[in-house]
């Protein structure tokens, strides 16, 4: 199976703003791929995980659980979390074999972080 | 070119086999139809080339249809009754994806109470799901349309499904003689398949299906896909046209009988615009001002064509094999009277609602609705606007 070629330059929608239904792709297609990544759906969350680095052992079960694939992996190593993709939804909590991941409420999260 | 003797079913399961698309995607247990046995036995008997996928529900074979046709294949299906009603939700997505899937669909009634045979609620509940709509008279028309079908749905400026209608048991199931064409004229009729976005095409990346929420363009895409309705009027017209030159057999957005100096006039859709059309011939011969107007196309609704055709008429009675309940009358009586109304001439409108669940018409049940028409237009209008054929009074 060939791979897809990364794409060459980005959909131009600067002026999507004021598009009728004259300028959009035939059957609301988006002419490119892989744009999930652009829609941020962190905002969404009410609950954030924190992940304990002494308890995780990198075992990446967390990795497959997460439908929103928000586990950030580097060298086979589980380097954080990306909080501009988590929804919240605490399978990562709930897999994790060694109970490394926790669950807080975003806006408690929020505060400690400005603390 | 041969004459044969066929069902509805076999006419339209033939031409299915000679366009030879790449895709059928079928339900093949009840409430299917012989299309969809035949076109599976095509395929186990190597006649024909395309993947046969058999699925669990008429649900998913709509959904692998879709899959299809965006993966970019040229595909197609074909349904009936509690089906079509089990396609609902898919039927807007594949229209709203401007998905040129064809699906020749035997009409029939839907529970309940139980009952098998046929009327038109199935296809006219679903006249509103952005599909293009043609119905037929009898299987060879049937089979003209499965194949224009084709041409109408892939066209650039169209790209959007085709259903083609034909009535249940009494076109599907009996036999007919039908005018076919060879198999290399039908292949050259319909040309070869253009995919426009498909999901294969690794060179160009798309998305299919993406969310399209409060602060999108909805609205916008809802607009576009009316637009290609539009566009869909004069491409009917123009493949009907073509496939009149090359084989002698035209079509239109509907065909009148009669209709010039009527003071009468029936619009009927599907089988029994045949029988109507014995009747104004015999009613002709005593004298009596009657035509017929037998629809083709119902979506796009071809308003001004048959507000034009209609003008000269005193008293317009329309035939409805299909029941709108709580609304003012049958689908195509709705339709006509608001096209009418849309006019200079305003003339009376009646609705007769036949043949539910397969009760039958017969001639004098129209001689009987032509008489009622016949009071009116002597200026006696009629209490009631909508009137049933053949039902049991009490």
């Amino acid at each position: 199976m060939s791979k897809t070629k990364p794409r060459k330059e980005k959909w131009n929608i600067s002026d999507i703003q004021k598009w009728g239904p004259g300028r959009h792709e035939m059957g609301a297609t988006i002419p490119e791929s892989g744009n999930a990544d652009d829609y941020e759906t962190g905002g969404w969350r009410s609950e954030r995980p924190l992940r304990d680095r002494e308890k995780c052992n990198d075992c990446m079960i967390c990795f497959f659980a997460c439908p929103d694939s928000s586990i950030r992996v580097e060298n086979d190593k589980m380097v954080d979390i990306d909080l501009e993709h988590c929804k919240g939804c605490g399978i990562c909590a709930q897999v994790c074999p060694r109970d490394a991941i926790e669950m807080l409420n975003e806006i408690k999260a929020c505060k400690l972080e400005e603390k | 070119m041969a004459r044969k003797a066929i069902t509805g079913n076999g006419a339209i399961a033939l031409a299915l086999k000679q366009v030879e698309p790449d895709v059928m995607a079928a339900y093949p247990i009840t409430p299917q139809t012989e299309i969809a046995q035949n076109y599976a036995q095509y395929v186990a008997n190597g006649d024909v080339v395309t993947e046969y996928i058999a699925v669990e529900s008429e649900h998913s074979a709509m959904s692998a249809a879709i899959g299809s046709a965006a993966a970019g294949a040229r595909t197609i299906t074909a349904t009936s009754s509690q089906g079509f009603a089990l396609m609902w939700e898919m039927l807007f997505i594949a229209a709203s994806l401007r998905l040129p899937i064809t699906m020749p669909v035997i009409t029939r009634a839907l529970s309940g109470p139980i009952n098998i045979h046929c009327d038109h609620s199935d296809s006219m509940g679903g006249r509103d799901c952005g599909w293009i709509q043609l119905y037929g008279e009898d299987a060879q028309e049937g089979y003209d349309n499965a194949i224009q079908a084709f041409r109408i749905a892939e066209h650039m400026d169209v790209r959007l499904p085709v259903m083609t209608m034909i009535d249940g048991f009494i076109i599907s199931g009996a036999i007919g003689p039908v005018e076919t064409l060879d198999d290399e004229q039908v292949k050259e009729f319909v040309g070869d398949y253009v995919a426009v976005n498909s999901l294969l095409n690794v060179e160009k990346p798309v998305t299919v299906g993406a969310f399209d929420s409060l602060g999108g363009w909805y609205f916008e895409h809802k607009i576009a896909q009316n637009r290609a309705m539009e566009n869909a009027m004069d491409v009917i017209e123009e493949v009907g046209r073509e496939f009149g030159e090359l084989f002698g057999r035209e079509y239109a957005h509907f065909k009148t009988h009669e209709v010039e100096d009527a003071d009468i006039v029936l619009v009927a859709i599907g089988s029994a615009a045949g029988n109507v059309k014995t009747v104004v011939t015999k009613l002709r011969a005593e004298g009596r001002k009657v035509g017929v107007l037998k629809v083709r196309t119902f979506r796009p609704f071809p308003t001004e064509q048959i507000r034009e055709a209609l003008s000269g008429a005193k008293v317009i009675g329309v035939m409805d094999r299909s029941d709108s309940f709580g609304a003012q009358g049958g689908p195509l009586f709705t339709e006509v009277s608001a096209a009418m109304y849309g006019g200079e001439s305003h003339p009376q409108i009646y609705n007769f609602i036949y043949g539910l669940g397969g009760r039958d018409i017969f001639p004098d049940d129209i001689e009987g609705a032509v008489e009622m028409l016949e009071k009116a237009a002597a200026g006696d209008t009629l209490a009631q606007q909508r009137h049933y054929l053949n039902v049991r009074e009490g």
